[in-house]
């Protein structure tokens, strides 16, 4: 079966600015596809070329396996859920859901069939004759969806919509949004720059930065496979060195960082002698001990002082400066084994070679 | 304190009142007075209605009123249409500097009076003009071209004069529309015809109404224009309330007339808000 | 009857000169106050002149808008005093004992002041006189514009233009036979005379290139040949002339209508003296010719053709043989009233298609 969404090759320029640098993807039918990326990355620049508002320099782009290039906006068979959502102000809540289907020239009598079966999907029945100031953020975000989706599109690309909502709300929509995409069992483009978004929702997320995708996979892949020392670095936390390979042997390496620390840790490229590396070790994989002898399995083991407790419910931290004089952050485990650490206390601090990932640094 | 609030607060409101009441109100008040009295002999007047039966009777006044009117309407209506495509451009697809340039482009004709601009408009026009000569030059005539005192001349004044007034307000309501709006209207299978009626134009109404109201009242009190790019044909309202007031010292007639003007203009500022369904203090505000 | 206009011009009038009651507000036309001779009279006398220029409708209606306030002395046409002032009392009389009659001409004199006399009191002493008639290029239209009528030839359609005014209706009912100025005092014989005129308006009105507002206006249309004959003032074409010397001044074979201009003081003028001084400054020959420089008309003063220069008075004597000066139809006084009929026929032909 052919893939709802493709693009092959797509490059975009704005005159010496290369915005869109060679991406290749594929978007299976009914999957929800993020691309991730920091502001400014291209992402946007994807999406509006999708949805035919700019023209690739070069590339294809295929729906359902058939080019779209030379189709122009108001024909392709994509929708587009905007970042301020865009709803038009003019005119009520029926008849912005309507719009499309007026524009298909559908009977009025099944337009309003259609819009209100659209409304008690998105659980909004008769709001039909509301304007659309009078709506609340998360309506109006379901109104959206709504809008584009009578229209049955092949593929829906939502640009960031949850921007605009406040910190609660879009922990909500989160869960919502996916529930909407099961539901209505369309492919979904998502754009944005928050992780936990892409990581909630997503089947597949690409991860892109400087117009080029880092790496494409699902969100386990993502935060413990990561592939370029970029991926590592933005999905999730990590305490990061810098350093020389003093001993490679395979996979297994030892770094030695700029402070002098000896640090064992795993190749994830090939890596010589000599090196220059960049190390990453997420909180969560750093061990916090009592004593030195709780560590034995570890081949990294350090002793440190509590600088400072990040207090966070589930997701607690410690602050901890070991000899060399470098601050890391460690997760502090929920067991009660350590809920009466306080700053100044020393502790033993320890990770496997396995969980610190190891990459080319830049020369 | 209370009387002193008070004070400051009267204060603050005199040169309103003085305004209103000294240039607007009394003058008004007087100008009916006079628009019905009638001239007896020397120095002796009676209150009637003469004037105004005059007024509504004799058909070159009335056909003059009308024409008036009607002529305002689509100087209006043109002003409209041209102004239109300008305005979104300037707000919605110039960008930066060319933007404040061509913003500026149609504030500079205002820089000169009047009258210079008018002059301007016919030595371009005049049979020995600039145009004239340019067509002769390019062989599309082969004599001199007359394009002055006319209709079509009167018109391409009145809409040159009036352009700014309609452009200013459109602008200011087109830079509000959100370009993602009229993405959304196309993204969802709108032609660029249904975007602009369903979307920009609902969107604009605001500026087209208030754009639309200046114009007319421009127009319809507009002299200079009238009569020196008319010509002899030309009859324009006001041209005649001119001519009562200081040419035939008929100061009867003249306020009678520009009564009748008033009503018309109010009446067809009523009816545009009517139509397009606002009200006045929409449009204001 | 209008009180608030009274009150409030009064009030603005006496706001701007109560303080300083040695300055002459001085309505008059372009021209007949040139800088130089304002700045000799204000070095000789002290005095300030401020000057405001307009055209009679126009003194006329801001006289009455004042109730003859705002100006200290006007200078409307002769003809245009006895009817204003039976009608709004906008003028006041005028002292000649004040006035240094012997540089007036006599004659001049005699009649601005007989036409200009209301209940015994007189009004007006002239100042500057002139004619209108035909202003055109001789070598183009000069064969087929002979009077006024004339205007209406085929051979010049499109070429002419006049004033949609009451010259224009005095100057074709003599063309055509009629006298006006005799029927003046005969409202039915006068309206008669001015239907035929209305007629031959209307009939000549596809013939006109366009009406002519200001003199400015004209002088462009004759100037650049889009007009070749025109209705107009001698001045005009006498200025014309210096450009292009086939374009001047003609009077017409049924008379120049001859105007004066006149001094008259408004009703509530606060400066009468400098008034009065500023007449016998300005009617001295030296400074009349002066004037007449400036203005390109003679004035009524005695004894300052010596003094104008030899160009305009071989023009004046090229345009006025000795029979067409005696022919020349000065305007009578105009009664209350008739502008009312002419109005409604400039109305009418305005309108006609």
């Amino acid at each position: 079966m052919a893939p709802d969404l493709e693009c092959v090759d797509l490059v975009k320029k704005f005159g010496d600015t290369t915005a869109v640098d060679n991406v290749s993807f594929s978007v299976p039918p009914g999957s929800f596809f993020s691309i991730l990326g920091p502001s400014g990355c291209g992402k946007t620049t994807i999406m509006r070329m999708i949805a035919g508002f700019l023209d690739p320099t070069s590339g294809d782009i295929r729906i359902k396996g058939n080019s779209v290039l030379n189709t122009p906006p108001n024909k392709r068979p994509v929708n587009m859920v905007f970042q301020h959502l865009a709803l038009f102000p003019m005119m009520t809540i029926a008849e912005n859901i309507g719009y499309g289907l007026r524009r298909k020239k559908m009977p009025q009598a099944q337009i309003a069939r259609k819009v209100d079966e659209a409304l008690d999907r998105i659980g909004l029945p008769g709001i039909g004759r509301r304007k659309v100031n009078e709506l609340s953020g998360g309506q109006k975000q379901r109104v959206a969806i709504a809008r584009c989706m009578v229209l049955e599109p092949d593929v829906l690309l939502l640009d960031e919509p949850l921007g605009a909502l406040d910190l609660k709300l879009r922990e909500h929509m989160k869960v919502e949004l996916k529930a909407l995409q099961a539901a209505f069992d369309t492919t979904f483009v998502y754009i944005t720059h928050d992780q936990s978004e892409a990581l909630v929702m997503s089947d597949q997320i690409a991860v892109m930065n400087a117009g080029r995708f880092e790496q494409v996979g699902n969100g386990q892949d993502l935060y413990y496979r990561p592939d370029t020392p970029f991926v590592a670095g933005f999905i999730g936390d990590a305490n990061r060195w810098t350093g020389r390979i003093e001993r490679a042997e395979g996979k297994a390496l030892q770094l030695r960082t700029s402070t002098g620390l000896a640090i064992r840790a795993t190749a994830t490229d090939a890596l010589a002698e000599g090196d220059i590396a960049e190390l990453f070790v997420r909180p969560e994989a750093i061990r916090l001990a009592g004593n030195s002898g709780d560590l034995g399995d570890f081949e990294n083991r350090l002793q440190g002082t509590v600088t400072s407790i990040l207090f966070n419910g589930a997701a607690s931290r410690v602050l901890v400066q070991d000899e060399a004089g470098e601050t890391l952050e460690v997760t502090l485990p929920q067991s009660g084994e350590f809920s009466s650490l306080q700053r100044g206390d020393r502790v033993h601090i320890g990770w496997g070679a396995a969980q610190a990932s190891c990459f080319k640094g830049a020369a | 304190m209370r009387a002193q609030a008070r004070i400051g607060f009267i204060l603050l409101l005199m040169p309103l009142i003085l305004w209103l009441g000294l240039l607007i109100i009394i003058p008004h008040i007087d100008m009916f007075l006079i628009s019905i009295r009638e001239r007896i002999s020397f120095g002796v007047y009676e209150t009637s209605l003469t004037h105004y039966q005059k007024a509504l009777t004799e058909p070159l006044y009335l056909r003059t009123f009308w024409r008036t009117a009607v002529m305002s309407v689509l100087a209006t209506v043109i002003t409209l249409l041209i102004a239109f495509p300008v305005a979104y451009y300037i707000a919605k697809m110039a960008r930066g500097r060319l933007q404040q340039v061509l913003f500026l482009l149609c504030l500079i004709p205002f820089y000169v009076s009047e009258l210079v601009r008018t002059f301007g408009w016919m030595i371009l026009l005049r049979e020995t003009g600039i145009i004239s000569h340019l067509l002769q030059w390019a062989g599309l005539a082969d004599q001199p071209v007359e394009m002055l005192y006319n209709d079509a001349a009167m018109m391409v004044g009145l809409v040159y004069t009036s352009m700014l007034f309609m452009v200013v307000p459109l602008v200011t309501t087109l830079e509000s529309l959100d370009d993602s709006v009229v993405e959304a209207g196309y993204d969802l299978g709108g032609t660029g015809l249904s975007v602009l009626r369903e979307i920009i134009i609902p969107h604009a109404m605001p500026g087209i109404v208030s754009g639309c109201i200046v114009v007319f009242m421009l127009s319809l009190g507009n002299y200079l224009t009238p009569t020196m790019l008319g010509g002899k044909d030309s009859l324009w309202f006001t041209e005649m309330i001119y001519n009562q007031f200081i040419v035939r010292s008929n100061w009867e007639l003249g306020a009678a007339f520009g009564f009748m003007l008033l009503v018309l203009s109010s009446v067809i500022v009523w009816g545009m808000l009517r139509l397009t369904g606002r009200t006045l203090q929409e449009t204001l505000g | 009857m209008t009180r608030t206009i009274l009150l409030t011009g009064t009030l603005l009038a006496g706001l701007t000169t109560v303080a300083q009651a040695d300055t002459l507000r001085l309505l008059t036309w372009g021209g007949y106050a040139p800088d130089d001779v304002i700045e000799l009279f204000e070095e000789q006398t002290g005095h300030t002149v401020e000057v405001t220029k307009s055209n009679n409708e126009e003194m006329i209606a801001k006289l009455r808008a004042t109730g003859g306030g705002g100006f200290d002395l006007a200078q409307p046409s002769q003809d245009r005093i006895m009817g204003p002032q039976m009608e709004f009392g906008i003028y006041k009389p005028i002292d000649v004992s004040k006035l240094d009659q012997d540089l007036f001409i006599p004659s001049m004199l005699d009649a601005t002041m007989a036409n200009t006399t209301v209940n015994g009191d007189v009004y007006g002493v002239p100042h500057v006189w002139g004619t209108s008639g035909l202003v055109m290029n001789t070598a183009e239209a000069g064969d087929i514009v002979k009077d006024y009528t004339d205007l209406c030839d085929p051979a010049v359609a499109g070429k002419v233009s006049y004033r949609l005014k009451r010259p224009t209706l005095i100057g074709f009912a003599f063309s055509m036979g009629e006298d006006p100025f005799a029927a003046y005092d005969d409202e039915a014989k006068y309206t008669e005379i001015m239907e035929k005129v209305e007629a031959k308006l209307i009939e000549c009105k596809a013939n006109v290139k366009t009406y002519w507002g200001g003199g400015d206006e004209l002088m462009n249309l004759v100037r650049s040949g889009e007009v070749t004959a025109s209705m107009a003032w001698d001045t005009g074409g006498w200025k014309l002339n210096d450009d292009n010397s086939d374009i001047t001044f003609v009077a017409p074979a049924s008379g120049a209508l001859g105007w004066i201009d006149t001094f008259v003081l408004p009703a509530k003028g606060q400066a009468d003296d400098v008034a009065y001084e500023w007449i016998n400054f300005v009617m001295q020959p030296e400074i009349a010719a002066k004037i007449t420089a400036a203005a390109g008309n003679f004035t009524a003063s005695a004894g300052a053709d010596e003094f104008a220069e030899d160009a305009l008075k071989a023009k004046y004597q090229a345009s006025f043989p000795q029979e067409a000066i005696d022919n020349i139809k000065w305007y009578p006084p105009v009664p209350a009233g008739l502008e009312i009929i002419e109005g409604d026929v400039l109305d009418r032909v305005q309108a006609a298609n």
